[in-house]
C-alpha cells in the first residue's frame, strides 16, 4: 500500500544512481519510514500523520502540498527533529532523528513559518547569532555573509532592525540565517505565506541557485500550488497520508483536455461562473479576469456543449492544465471534504443585477496621506470604490496597503486627505455607521480561547443582533460555513481554513453592505480559497461592496478592478485585463497578472532610481 | 446597546475563566495568600528568646528572673555565666534579649538603693527590639509594685491605666487582615484588567472590536464589569474568611463596606485598564502593574503608617486609591466608621477611578502604534 | 559519478559550546539594550523603590497627635504635661473635656488621650498612687503600642525629675538598656537592607519571567532548536546576561543604602557579593522557571505578580518577625529565598560578618538556586512537545 516512492522518482532527473545501491543510500537525504504522529487537543486526538513513508534524494527541490491540517507542518517538524514520531522512524542524512538528533542539528537548515528572526536585532546581528549557534568559524564568516547577502539582496540593509524589514525581506533574511551553516538539507515550512509575488519569485531564484551551485537538497511546504509547479518533485499530503508523488507534469497529464476558458462579451463573468459552478459535470470554476476557467469531470468536449447553455457570444478555448487543477480534482474526489457548495444557493439571473449600470461610489479616498515620523506610509492616494464592486488593493509588502485599509476602517487617523465609507468618516462616525461594514483581517482576529459558537454569539451581539434574529444568524453561520461539527471546538485550535471561515462568518453576521478583507486567504489552501471566493462572489452578486488586499494574484483575478500600490503611492488602477495589457512587452506578449505585477513594480523601481 | 455590552461581558468572563491556567491564577492565590499572610503579618511578639546572666546570689535576682520567665512573651533559651558568652548568643540570633542581673542586685534592693539590671537587645530589627524592651519594662514595673512594702512611700507615684479603643488587646492581626483584604482586592483587579487590552492588541482582536459598532464607553463597561464582579466575589470570600476564620470583629455595617469596596474596585480596575491601554505589549503591561502595585501597597498605610512618612511622600499618597480604602476597610471592620467620614474617603477614590477609566477609554481609539 | 555530486562542506568545529553561548548572550544583551524596559526594570525600579521606601516606610512614629485632658490644672500637672510638650514624639493638643477628646479620637484627629483626673495633684502630694488614664486608638496595634511606650517614657522622665529634686525616692530597679547594632533604634537601618532583598526578588523574576514565553510566542524558539545549540546553552544564554544586569541593580541598591540612607555597613563586601550572587541566581531561576512552565506571556505575567512581591514582602522577615509566626507559616517561609537573604543582609549591614549565621543561609540559597535552575533544565527540553 505504501509503495516505496523511488519508482516515482522525478522524471526531470536522469536518475543516474540506480545501479549502485550504496551510492543510492548515500544519495538519500531524508527518509520517513512508516511514521505516525498524533496530538491530543482537548478531548480529541488529532492524527496528524498516519503511516507515512517516503524518501527524498539529494540535490532536488521537493514540494509538499496539501490542504490545511494535512500534516505538512508536523512533517517538517518531525524532519527537523523538533517532534518525536509516535511510530516508525525518520532518518536525516543517514542519521536517525531520535538517536542522533544532536548530530543532525548542525546539518540542516530549517526556517519555521514565522522565519525565526529576532525582530529587535539588526540583520547583521541576526546573522552573527546564527553563525555563532552553528559554530561557523570566523575565517569563513565574512565570505559566507557576503555570499548570502548578495544572494538575498539584503546587502544594503545589514544595519536595519529585522522588525523593520518588509515581509519579503524578512523571509530572505530567515532563509539566509538557515543557510549560514551551508546545510546539505534545507527545510522550509510555508516560506511564502504573506509575502508579495515579487519576493516569492526572488525566493525561488535563490532556491534554484542553491540547488544548482551548492547541491543543497530542499524540502518545502506550500499552500500556493502554482509554486509547487516549480518543484521537480511534488508530494501531495492529505489528512496525514500521501496522496501521490510525481513530477508536476505527470499530474497534469492526468487531466489534460478537461480545462477550458470561457468568455462572453454579453454575459457578465460572474453570472457565467455562478451558473456553471454548481453543475455536477464541473469540478472547478474560477473567474480569471474577464473569463471563467473551467475544469470538467470528464475529458469529453461534448459534455462541455451540454453544460454551457445558450450563452450568447460565447467563446470557448481549451487551455493547458495546471497542477492546481489536478489538486482540486483530487481533493474533490475525497469524500471527506464537506460539501459546502451544495448549501449555497445558485444564483439566478434575476437575483443579480449584473448589468454594469452606473453605480454610486461607496468608498471615496481623496489625497489620503499617512505619516509615521518623516516616513510616508501612504502618500497622496485617491480612488473610488463603487457599490457592488469587488475592489482589490495590491502591492509589495510595505507598499501602504494595510495602512490605507486601517485608515478606511477608522483604526488609524489619516495625516491628510479624506477617506469616507458610505459617506462618513468611520473614525468620527457614530457607532451606527460601523453597523454597515464587515472587517476581516489577515490574522483572523478571533478570540482563540473561545469556542466557535461563543465567537459567533459574541460578534453577532456586538453588532446588536438579539433574540430570534441572533439565533437565526448563528445557525446560518454554522450551516453555511460548515462549522457545525466544530461548534464547540476552541477556535484557536481549528485548522487554518476553518479559522478563516469563522472569521468571515463573524464579519458577515450583521449582513454588512461593505466588506473589508485584509489578506483574507493568507496561508489557506486552494480549496478553502475557492470556497471563500465562491462566497465573496455570491455576496458581490447581492450588491455587497467588497474591498480586498491580497498577495495571491489568482485572487486578484476575481476583482472587478484592482489598484496596485508601491512606496505609499498608487501605481495603477484598472480591471485585471487592462492591467495585464499595460504590462505587455515584446518578451512577454500575454502576461499573467503576476507577470504584470512584477513588471509594473520593476518599472516603478527603475524610475525611482533614475529620478 | 445593552445587547452589545452584555455580549462583551460574557466574552470577557469566558476569556478570564475558560483557560484553566488563568482561572487558577486568578481564583486560588488570593484565598491562599490571605490564610498565609493573615498569620504572617503581625508585629505581636511572643516567645521572645531571651538569655539570663544572673550574677546575683540573693533572692531578688531569682524572683526577677522568674517574673520574666513567667511572662508568656518570653522564653528562656540559655543561662550564661560568663560575659564572653553574651555576644555569640545575640550574633547568631539565638537570643533576642539578654538580661543581666548585677552582683549586688538583692543587696541593693534590701538597702533601698536602686538596683541595676542590664538589658541587651539585638537591634537588627529595631521594631522588634523596641517592642521586646517595652514588654520587659512592663514586667519590671509590675515587679516593682510587688516589692513595694506597705508603710513606705510608694516608689511609683503614678500608674498608667491604659485602655485601647477598637482593639482592646492590641492585636496587630486586627490591623493587618483588613489591610490584606484591600491589597488582595487590588491585585485581583489589576490581574483581570491590566493585560486584557494589551493582549487583544497583540492578537489583533482589538481592531476587530473597534470596527464593530461598539463605542469606547461600551468596551469600557464590558471590560470593567466582569472584573468588578470577580473582584467583588473574591473580596466577599476574603471578608468572610477574615470575619469567621481570623475572627476579626466586623463592627461597622456591611452596606458601607460594600459601598467602599465597589468604589475601590472601580478605581483599581480603572488604573488596570489604563495601564493596559497604554501598553503595546504584554510585557509593558506587566511592568506597568508592578510600577503601580508595589508603591500602591507600600504607600497605602498597609504596613507602616502614612503619618510616619515625610511630607512630600505623604502628599504623593493622595494619588493612591488604596490609601483611602485602607482607612475605609479598617474603619468599618474595627471602628464602625460614621457615614460622613466614609464619604470623605470615597470621593477621592471615585475621582481617581473615573479619571483612569476615561483616560483608558480615550486611549482605546487614540493610542497610536 | 561522484563528481556530479556537490561537495559537502565540513566546517563544523564539533563542540563549540563557548561560541554558541557567546552568540546567545550577545543576542540577549542586544535585546536588552534595544528594549529599554529591561534596563528600566534593572536600574530604574531599584532607584525608585529604594527612594520611595527608604524615605516612605518607617515605623518610627514622631509628632503623634495626643489629646491631653487635665481636669484640674496645678503646678504638678503642668510639670507632668511639660514632658509631653518637650518630646519630639508628641504633638500634644489640650482638650477641656473628656467628651471633646473622645470625639477627636473617634475622628482620628488624635491617636491617644492622656487624662489627668481631678485629684491628681492631691494624690501625688499625699504620696498615694495617682492613676493616669491613657486611651489609645488600637486599630493600628503597632503604633498604639509605640505610643504607650512613648507615654511611659515621658512619665519616666517626669519621675526622674522628681527623684533628682528629691521629691520622691528612686525606683528600686533601673533598667539599663543597650541596643546592639542599631543604638539609635532607627527602623530605616533594618528596613533598607531588607528592602534590597525584596527589590531583587522582584527584579530577578520580572527580568526573566517573560523571556522564554516571548521566544515561544514569537516563533524564534523553533528556529533556535534546529541549530546545534543545547538546552543548557539556551538556558545559560538567558541567565548570564540578566545576571549581570541584576548585579548592576543590586550594586546600585547597596550603594544607595549606604550612601543615601546612611545605613552602616559593618560586614564584608565580599561576603555580600557572594550572597548577592547566589540570591540573584535564585531569583532569576524562579523567573525562568515561571517562563519555562507558562510558555505564554499572559499566564507568566500573572504568576510573576503573585509569587514574587507579597511573599517577599510579608514572609521574608523583612518587616515581620518570622519567629512570631505560627509554626506552619514559619515552615512556609523556608521556601522563599528572600528569607535567607534578608537574614544575611540585615546582619551584614548592621552586625558584621558572622559566619556561623551566614553559612546555613548561604547553603539554603545554594540549594534553592540549584533546585530552580535544575527544574528549569529538567522541564525545558529541546523539543516542541
Amino acid at each position: 500500500m505504501f509503495a516505496p516512492n523511488l519508482a516515482m522518482s522525478p522524471s526531470s532527473e536522469p536518475a543516474p544512481h540506480q545501479t549502485d545501491s550504496s551510492a543510492e543510500i548515500q544519495d538519500i537525504v531524508l527518509t520517513f519510514h512508516d511514521v505516525s504522529k498524533s496530538f491530543v487537543s482537548g478531548h480529541r486526538v488529532i492524527h496528524a500523520l498516519t503511516r507515512v513513508s517516503f524518501t527524498v534524494r539529494r540535490g532536488t527541490v521537493t514540494g509538499i502540498i496539501g490542504p490545511d491540517g494535512a500534516g505538512k507542518t508536523t512533517l517538517m517538524r518531525l524532519a527537523a527533529t523538533l517532534l518525536r514520531p509516535d511510530q516508525g522512524h525518520i532518518s536525516v542524512l543517514g542519521m536517525d532523528t531520535q538517536r542522533e538528533a544532536a548530530a543532525i542539528y548542525g546539518q540542516i537548515g530549517y526556517m519555521p513559518q514565522r522565519f525565526g528572526l529576532y525582530e529587535d536585532l539588526t540583520v547583521q546581528e541576526n546573522l552573527d547569532l546564527y553563525a555563532d549557534l552553528h559554530g561557523l568559524d570566523h575565517d569563513h564568516r565574512s565570505a559566507r555573509y557576503r555570499q548570502l547577502m548578495v544572494m538575498t539582496g539584503l546587502e544594503p540593509f545589514t544595519r536595519r532592525l529585522a522588525g523593520q524589514l518588509s515581509g519579503g525581506m524578512k523571509q530572505k533574511l530567515g532563509l539566509a540565517c538557515s543557510l549560514l551553516g551551508t546545510p546539505p538539507l534545507l527545510l522550509l515550512d510555508e516560506p511564502t505565506v504573506g509575502v508579495d509575488p515579487l519576493s516569492r519569485r526572488e525566493l525561488w531564484t535563490i532556491v534554484d541557485r542553491l540547488v544548482r551551485e551548492e547541491g543543497t537538497s530542499v524540502v518545502l511546504t506550500t499552500s500556493y500550488i502554482e509554486e509547487a509547479e516549480r518543484c521537480p518533485d511534488v508530494l501531495i499530503l492529505h489528512e496525514g497520508t500521501i496522496l501521490g508523488r510525481a513530477h508536476p507534469s505527470t499530474f497534469k497529464r492526468e487531466i489534460e483536455g478537461r480545462v477550458y476558458q470561457i468568455h462572453s462579451s454579453a454575459v457578465h463573468k460572474r453570472l457565467i461562473h455562478a451558473t456553471l459552478t454548481d453543475r455536477p459535470e464541473v469540478v472547478d470554476a474560477m473567474v480569471q479576469g474577464e473569463s471563467v476557467r473551467l475544469v470538467l469531470r470528464d475529458p469529453h468536449p461534448e459534455t462541455l456543449a451540454a453544460i454551457v447553455p445558450a450563452i450568447p457570444q460565447l467563446s470557448i478555448a481549451p487551455v493547458p492544465p495546471r497542477l492546481e487543477d489536478w489538486f482540486i480534482v483530487k481533493l474533490r474526489q475525497q469524500a471527506s471534504q464537506p460539501a459546502v457548495r451544495s448549501q449555497l444557493k445558485p444564483l439566478t439571473a434575476s437575483q443579480t443585477s449584473l448589468s454594469p449600470a452606473p453605480r454610486a461610489p461607496v468608498i471615496q479616498v481623496r489625497h489620503a496621506q499617512r505619516r509615521f515620523g518623516d516616513f510616508y506610509a501612504v502618500h497622496d492616494v485617491s480612488f473610488d470604490v463603487l457599490s457592488g464592486e469587488i475592489f482589490g488593493l495590491l502591492g509589495p509588502n510595505g507598499a501602504g496597503k494595510s495602512t490605507t485599509f486601517r485608515m478606511l476602517c477608522g483604526l488609524l487617523p489619516p495625516s491628510g486627505g479624506h477617506l469616507t465609507v458610505a459617506g462618513v468618516d468611520l473614525r468620527r462616525a457614530r457607532s451606527a455607521a460601523r453597523q454597515r461594514i464587515g472587517y476581516m483581517s489577515q490574522k483572523f482576529s478571533l478570540y482563540r480561547d473561545l469556542s466557535v459558537r461563543e465567537n459567533l454569539r459574541f460578534f453577532s451581539s456586538a453588532y446588536g443582533l438579539r433574540g430570534d434574529r441572533r439565533r437565526e444568524r448563528n445557525n446560518w453561520a454554522l450551516d453555511q460555513f460548515g462549522l457545525r461539527p466544530f461548534a464547540d471546538a476552541v477556535s484557536g485550535e481549528l485548522p487554518l481554513g476553518y479559522k478563516q471561515r469563522l472569521a468571515l462568518a463573524c464579519a458577515l453576521m450583521h449582513e454588512p453592505d461593505i466588506l473589508f478583507l485584509d489578506e483574507p486567504t493568507s496561508g489557506v489552501d486552494p480549496l478553502a480559497r475557492r470556497e471563500f471566493w465562491h462566497r465573496i462572489l455570491e455576496l458581490a452578486g447581492r450588491g455587497v461592496t467588497i474591498m480586498v488586499t491580497t498577495h495571491v494574484l489568482e485572487e486578484a483575478e476575481y476583482c472587478d478592478r484592482i489598484a496596485i500600490m508601491a512606496h505609499g503611492r498608487l501605481l495603477t488602477l484598472g480591471t485585471p485585463d487592462e492591467i495585464k495589457r499595460r504590462a505587455r512587452t515584446v518578451e512577454c506578449p500575454t502576461p499573467s497578472l503576476e507577470d504584470a505585477f512584477v513588471y509594473l513594480i520593476h518599472t516603478e523601481r527603475r524610475q525611482a532610481v533614475v529620478s | 446597546m445593552w445587547v452589545r455590552i452584555q455580549a462583551l461581558m460574557i466574552k470577557e468572563f469566558l476569556a478570564l475563566l475558560k483557560d484553566k491556567k488563568t482561572r487558577t491564577v486568578i481564583l486560588i492565590p488570593p484565598m491562599v495568600q490571605l490564610l498565609v499572610f493573615g498569620y504572617a503579618a503581625t508585629f505581636d511578639l511572643n516567645h521572645i528568646p531571651f538569655a539570663l546572666y544572673n550574677e546575683d546570689a540573693g533572692p531578688w535576682g531569682r524572683h526577677m528572673a522568674e517574673a520574666i520567665q513567667g511572662s508568656p512573651h518570653f522564653d528562656l533559651v540559655a543561662r550564661i555565666s560568663h560575659e564572653a558568652d553574651m555576644a555569640p548568643l545575640i550574633d547568631l540570633r539565638k537570643a533576642l534579649v539578654i538580661v543581666r542581673i548585677g552582683q549586688h542586685f538583692s543587696r541593693r534592693i534590701a538597702h533601698g538603693e536602686p538596683a541595676d539590671m542590664q538589658v541587651l537587645v539585638d537591634g537588627r530589627n529595631s521594631n522588634t527590639a523596641l517592642l521586646a524592651l517595652n514588654y520587659l519594662r512592663t514586667i519590671v514595673q509590675q515587679f516593682i509594685a510587688q516589692i513595694d512594702e506597705p508603710g513606705q512611700s510608694v516608689a511609683l507615684p503614678v500608674k498608667l491605666e491604659v485602655r485601647a479603643w477598637f482593639n482592646p488587646n492590641l492585636e496587630s492581626r486586627w490591623f493587618f487582615i483588613p489591610g490584606i483584604v484591600g491589597s488582595l482586592t487590588m491585585i485581583v483587579a489589576l490581574l483581570v484588567t491590566a493585560l486584557s487590552v494589551a493582549r487583544e492588541r497583540e492578537q489583533g482582536t482589538f481592531d476587530q472590536l473597534l470596527v464593530t459598532p461598539l463605542r469606547p464607553t461600551e468596551i469600557l463597561i464590558g471590560k470593567t464589569v466582569p472584573g468588578f464582579l470577580i473582584g467583588l466575589l473574591e473580596a466577599t470570600v476574603i471578608i468572610a474568611l477574615a470575619r469567621w476564620w481570623f475572627e476579626i470583629p466586623l463592627v461597622g455595617n456591611l452596606v458601607s463596606l460594600y459601598c467602599g469596596l465597589a468604589v475601590f474596585l472601580l478605581s483599581g480596575l480603572g488604573v488596570g485598564l489604563m495601564i493596559s491601554s497604554l501598553a503595546v505589549t504584554q510585557q509593558q503591561g506587566l511592568l506597568g502593574v508592578f510600577v503601580f502595585m508595589v508603591p500602591a501597597i507600600l504607600l497605602s498605610g498597609f504596613a507602616t503608617p502614612i503619618a510616619n512618612m515625610p511630607s512630600p511622600v505623604q502628599y504623593l499618597t493622595f494619588l493612591n486609591p488604596m490609601r483611602y480604602f485602607m482607612i475605609v476597610v479598617r474603619g468599618i471592620f474595627l471602628e464602625d466608621m460614621p457615614v460622613d467620614m466614609l464619604l470623605w474617603q470615597l470621593w477621592p477614590m471615585a475621582v481617581i477611578g473615573l479619571i483612569a477609566l476615561s483616560f483608558a477609554g480615550w486611549l482605546f481609539r487614540h493610542r497610536l502604534y | 559519478m561522484s563528481q556530479s555530486r556537490p561537495r559537502r562542506v565540513h566546517r563544523f568545529p564539533s563542540n563549540n559550546t563557548w561560541m554558541r553561548l557567546r552568540g546567545l548572550m550577545r543576542k540577549e544583551a542586544l535585546q536588552i539594550v534595544r528594549d529599554p524596559s529591561s534596563i528600566a526594570i534593572a536600574f530604574l525600579i531599584p532607584v525608585l523603590l529604594l527612594l520611595l521606601f527608604g524615605y516612605g516606610i518607617s515605623l518610627d512614629a514622631e509628632h503623634v497627635p495626643v489629646g491631653l485632658v487635665v481636669e484640674q490644672p496645678t503646678h504638678l500637672t503642668a510639670e507632668f504635661t511639660a514632658s509631653f510638650f518637650h518630646s519630639r514624639y508628641f504633638l500634644p493638643i489640650s482638650f477641656d473635656s473628656m467628651t471633646a477628646a473622645e470625639e477627636a479620637l473617634r475622628e482620628h484627629r488624635v491617636n491617644a488621650i492622656v487624662r489627668l483626673r481631678e485629684p491628681f495633684g492631691k494624690q501625688i502630694s499625699a504620696g498615694a498612687v495617682a492613676p493616669v488614664q491613657v486611651i489609645v486608638n488600637g486599630s493600628d496595634a503597632n503604633t498604639a503600642r509605640l505610643i504607650i511606650g512613648y507615654v511611659e517614657g515621658a512619665t519616666a522622665r517626669w519621675l526622674e525629675r522628681l527623684v533628682r529634686e528629691g521629691r520622691t525616692r528612686p525606683l528600686p530597679i533601673a533598667i539599663e538598656p543597650r541596643i546592639w547594632f542599631n543604638a539609635e533604634v532607627r527602623s530605616r537601618n533594618f528596613l533598607v537592607p531588607g528592602l534590597v532583598a525584596v527589590i531583587m526578588t522582584l527584579i530577578g523574576a520580572l527580568l526573566t519571567a517573560l523571556v522564554m514565553a516571548r521566544e515561544w510566542e514569537r516563533g524564534t524558539m523553533e528556529a533556535l532548536m534546529t541549530t546545534p545549540v543545547t538546552a543548557n546553552d539556551i538556558l545559560l544564554g538567558k541567565i548570564i546576561p540578566y545576571f549581570f544586569l541584576g548585579t548592576g541593580g543590586m550594586v546600585l541598591s547597596v550603594v544607595m543604602a549606604i550612601g543615601l540612607f546612611d545605613v552602616p555597613f559593618r560586614g564584608s563586601f565580599w561576603v555580600l557579593a557572594l550572597a548577592g550572587g547566589i540570591f540573584l541566581s535564585v531569583a532569576l531561576g524562579m523567573g525562568l522557571l515561571i517562563s519555562v512552565l507558562a510558555k505564554n506571556q499572559f499566564v507568566a505575567a500573572q504568576a510573576a505578580i503573585i509569587v514574587t512581591f507579597l511573599p517577599a514582602f510579608l514572609l521574608s522577615g523583612f518587616l515581620f518577625d518570622i519567629g512570631s509566626m505560627p509554626p506552619l507559616i514559619q515552615g512556609i517561609t523556608y521556601i522563599f529565598a528572600a528569607r535567607y537573604f534578608v537574614e544575611i543582609l540585615q546582619s551584614a549591614f548592621l552586625a558584621g560578618t558572622i559566619w556561623p549565621l551566614f553559612i546555613p543561609n548561604l547553603i539554603a540559597l545554594l540549594i534553592m538556586a540549584g533546585l530552580f535552575l535544575g527544574l528549569c533544565r529538567f522541564i525545558f527540553r529541546k523539543r516542541l512537545e
